[in-house]
């Protein structure tokens, strides 16, 4: 699945990154502890959270992570896009919960990781 | 090849400096991508650690043509039992730590599942040493 469409079905807005809207996502992986999210194994990973500080990014930068969708309506920071852009990242700001984004995502096709 | 960070406790914005910097210089090593991620993984978990725990620590990275060797040293309280700060969940971390989405109990654990080699020194009062080493294997440049 698309980052734009994945955007689409969460009524969500891409806020940094719009020109890796066509990268494909296959798996997603949702969780505000990010030593957890440091045990994923999988490529091309999208991330769910609620957690929105540097470090979610910085996670995301280790665990090679290439989208970020920030639920339960979290805004994302100039500090934030600056360290995504360097690492070439979409972040996705939506107002669902992280229950609400991950059951329609995989409603969507997107595959858990465990 | 050596590179070397010093880590400032406490300061959140700027932990992962260093790990990333590490990463950048793998990736141009041509390093495998599951390799440089088993070692930024860990390089992270022990950056964060240092900034969450201690008052100031420093990083060196020494990469060989078979492996890297990570040595991360703190000035901080020390940890008086290492086989418990082992186990998976025991957390001594503050809240503030917490609310960055750490200290859960599974920075070192974590760094061990990732890890070839782990050794943990550490004196009470004073600081702890952590090295870390990970194989490169024949795959890099």
């Amino acid at each position: 699945m698309k980052i734009r469409e994945i955007a689409s079905v969460l009524n969500a807005k891409i806020v940094c990154g719009e020109q890796y809207a066509d990268k494909e996502t296959a798996y997603a992986f949702s969780s505000d502890l990010m030593s957890d999210v440091l045990t994923t194994k999988k490529d091309s990973l999208l991330l769910i959270t609620g957690l929105a500080n540097v470090q979610t990014i910085r996670t995301a930068e280790m665990s090679d992570i290439h989208c970020i969708v920030f639920a339960r309506g979290k805004r994302v920071s100039d500090e934030m896009i600056e360290l995504a852009t360097e690492n070439e990242m979409a972040l996705v700001e939506c107002r669902y919960s992280v229950f609400k984004t991950s059951g329609m995502l995989y409603a969507a096709g997107i595959q858990p990781v465990y | 090849m050596h590179m070397h960070f010093e880590v400032e406790g406490g300061n959140f914005s700027r932990a992962g400096y260093a790990s990333s910097e590490i990463k950048k210089v793998l990736k141009k090593l041509n390093v495998n991508a599951q390799t440089i991620k088993r070692i930024v993984v860990s390089s992270y978990e022990a950056e964060v650690n240092i900034v969450a725990h201690a008052r100031k620590g420093k990083i060196s990275a020494t990469i060989d043509n078979d492996k890297i060797v990570l040595q991360c040293n703190d000035e901080g309280p020390g940890i008086p039992d290492i086989e418990k700060a082992m186990q998976q969940g025991f957390s001594t971390a503050s809240s503030e730590v917490r609310e960055m989405g750490f200290g859960a109990g599974m920075g070192l654990p974590n760094i061990k599942n990732n890890a070839d080699k782990l050794e943990i020194n550490s004196e009470v009062g004073k600081g702890t040493n952590v090295k870390i080493t990970i194989a490169l294997s024949s795959e890099t440049n």
